[in-house]
């Protein structure tokens, strides 16, 4: 292939030799320019004015911008909404994450242990992560309607009084939760399998032979400890990818009944974009950047000092 | 786990609780496209039959049809997925190409700023971005929609790490045959990286077909709806409680990511669970 798109134009040889390491740093510096020009104005300025935001009382459409300090930092802490917000994402994360990360390592195994099947069965799982998650959204909404919806139905025949899922706020977060966890297993499976794939399976003989007779006793002493890498990776980006939550409480619920299904990114995007409260948004938005910011740490500290396969 | 071949009972029982589980995950997707083919009275009554009486009927998807423009807001999905990955492509290659191969001053400041812009998740720009953009005049555009995303550190870091694997005398060949950089980037690098550019192409499709959260910021009114949020749309504007034809409107706008990664499933988990290590 390299050959073909070369073009042989070796007469012009001399000249391009001659260029040097000056032409390089030019080339350096041209190819990178409209990546950092594009990178500065829609990521680092951003970003930085989200920051700066924060700390004022800026408005759309108010006439003039006061710098406030930690005023909005201040009110977040008595507004019993963004309390609720927070509490709502904490709860969320952890049930979507532990549950989609054991019922995907469950999985995995499963399916590693198949011989048949195995494509077939990643794909069935890895088909949520993919498709349109307004329009599973929907879905979602009428297989869990109260009156008509088929759960609810199928519990009506087996005798049980099915809840209002949704427009409950007992079960409305559980049942966000639990689309979550469907949405985030073949994600988390895909990444498992990835996993399992690098065991050596010498290894597994290699414990049979010794005498670890049952397969739970080869689960704990060979692959757990060599998934190590892997099961701390696939911790931390689920739970990064589930405090985003944002879609499902969107379409379904806004955030209700009674703020009992309000979370933080769509909590900044009411206070930013249904009120134009824009710093108080961007002080919300600079909470959810510092806990995201926060797990990351939590990765990288974690990494440095346990793994020791990789 | 087993080496040896397992006795057929375990492996029995591990198909039937899978295929079981899988039947349970594929349930939204089953009821959707049965709701969507069921007349509004046989979904009133709640009856457990997937098979719609009387064989179903297209009658939703007419009304879907004839209500909103689903291949405008078709089209626009994609518009601004193609937009968004060719200027991504655009500014990311040749950087990316230029961290891994050349000698230039600043050199670690731009690895740096990448490595500190994977950080940042994409909803904390998105306020000052919809305040510049507001004020420029664009917001209901494509432009709008497009922009923001048009840079990704993330491709940017996945393209240098590519690039630092190819060989150098693929790069030197080429110089001597007296081609410039820019050339080389496009003729030689390009066609070389196809299978992290076809990765990364996925990931990137997937995500801003499927995203909400910046077309409900960017955009107001049909005209440049994107897929998701058409759906919202008709939700609140046509359908309400009709489930047969907000049904029928959800297998249009959801099926055609769904029917490509049928087509092309170890392409797409690989693109996404591989590049998508981002998330």
């Amino acid at each position: 292939m390299p050959e073909a798109a070369l073009p042989a134009r070796a007469l012009r040889a001399p000249a391009s030799q001659a260029r040097g390491a000056r032409g390089e740093a030019l080339a350096g510096l041209f190819l990178t320019l409209p990546a950092g020009i594009s990178y500065v104005l829609l990521l680092l300025l951003p970003t930085i004015a989200a920051v700066l935001l924060a700390f004022t009382d800026y408005e759309l459409g108010a006439p003039d911008v006061r710098w406030i300090g930690i005023e909005n930092f201040r009110e977040l802490v008595d507004d019993r909404g963004f309390v609720i917000s927070l509490r709502n994402t904490i709860v969320y994360v952890g049930i979507v994450a532990p549950a989609s990360i054991a019922g995907a390592l469950v999985l995995a195994l499963l399916i590693e242990a198949t011989t048949r099947g195995k494509a077939l069965f990643r794909a069935v799982f890895f088909l949520p992560v993919v498709s349109l998650p307004v329009g599973m959204a929907t879905a979602w909404q009428y297989l869990l309607h109260p009156t008509i919806g088929p759960v609810n139905a199928f519990l009506r025949d087996v005798g049980v009084a099915g809840p209002a899922w949704l427009t409950s706020s007992d079960t409305v977060l559980l049942s966000l939760a639990f689309i979550g966890i469907w949405e985030a297993i073949g994600f988390n499976l895909v990444l498992f399998l990835a996993g399992l794939t690098a065991i050596p399976r010498e290894l597994h003989q290699a414990a049979e032979v010794d005498g670890v007779r049952s397969a739970w006793e080869r689960f704990r002493l060979v692959t757990w400890p060599l998934l190590g890498p892997t099961t701390l990776f696939v911790v931390t980006i689920t739970m990064i990818r589930s405090v985003r939550v944002f879609d499902s409480v969107a379409v379904l619920t806004q955030g209700g009944p009674n703020r009992a299904s309000e979370v933080l990114l769509y909590t900044m995007y009411t206070e930013g974009f249904t009120f134009f409260r824009l710093g108080y948004s961007a002080a919300i938005t600079l909470v959810f950047l510092v806990i995201v910011l926060g797990l990351m740490l939590l990765q990288t500290k974690v990494l440095d000092r346990r793994v020791h396969y990789g | 786990m087993a080496e040896r071949p397992s006795q057929p009972g375990a492996e029995l029982a591990r198909l039937l609780f899978l295929g079981l589980l899988g039947l349970l995950f594929l349930m939204p997707y089953i009821w959707m496209i049965s709701a969507s083919l069921k007349p509004l009275d046989e979904i009133f009554r709640a009856s457990l039959n997937l098979i719609p009486e009387g064989g179903g009927t297209l009658r939703n998807y007419a009304r879907v049809l004839a209500e909103v423009p689903v291949a405008q807001y078709l089209w626009n999905g994609i518009v601004v997925c193609a937009g968004i990955l060719l200027f991504q492509l655009m500014f990311a290659v040749p950087a990316g190409y230029a961290i891994a191969k050349l000698n230039f001053p600043g050199r670690e400041w731009v690895f740096g700023a990448v490595m500190l812009g994977l950080l940042v998740p994409h909803h904390v720009p998105a306020l000052p971005l919809y305040v510049g953009l507001s004020w420029l005049g664009w917001l209901n555009t494509y432009a709008s929609l497009i922009i923001p995303s048009t840079i990704s550190v993330f491709a940017i870091f996945l393209f240098r790490q590519f690039f630092k694997a190819l060989p150098d005398e693929l790069i030197h060949a080429a110089r001597i045959d007296g081609m410039g950089e820019l050339s080389i980037v496009w003729r030689v690098i390009m066609p070389n990286a196809l299978p992290a550019a076809t990765a990364f192409a996925i990931f990137s499709v997937v995500a801003h077909w499927n995203d909400l959260f910046w077309p409900l910021i960017a955009v107001t009114g049909h005209e440049r709806a994107t897929p998701a949020l058409a759906i919202l749309y008709y939700r609140s504007e046509e359908a309400g409680d009709d489930f047969g034809a907000l049904m029928a409107a959800s297998v249009i706008m959801t099926a055609p990511l769904v029917l490509a990664f049928l087509l092309a499933q170890r392409r797409f988990v690989e693109g996404i669970a591989t590049t998508g290590l981002k998330g």
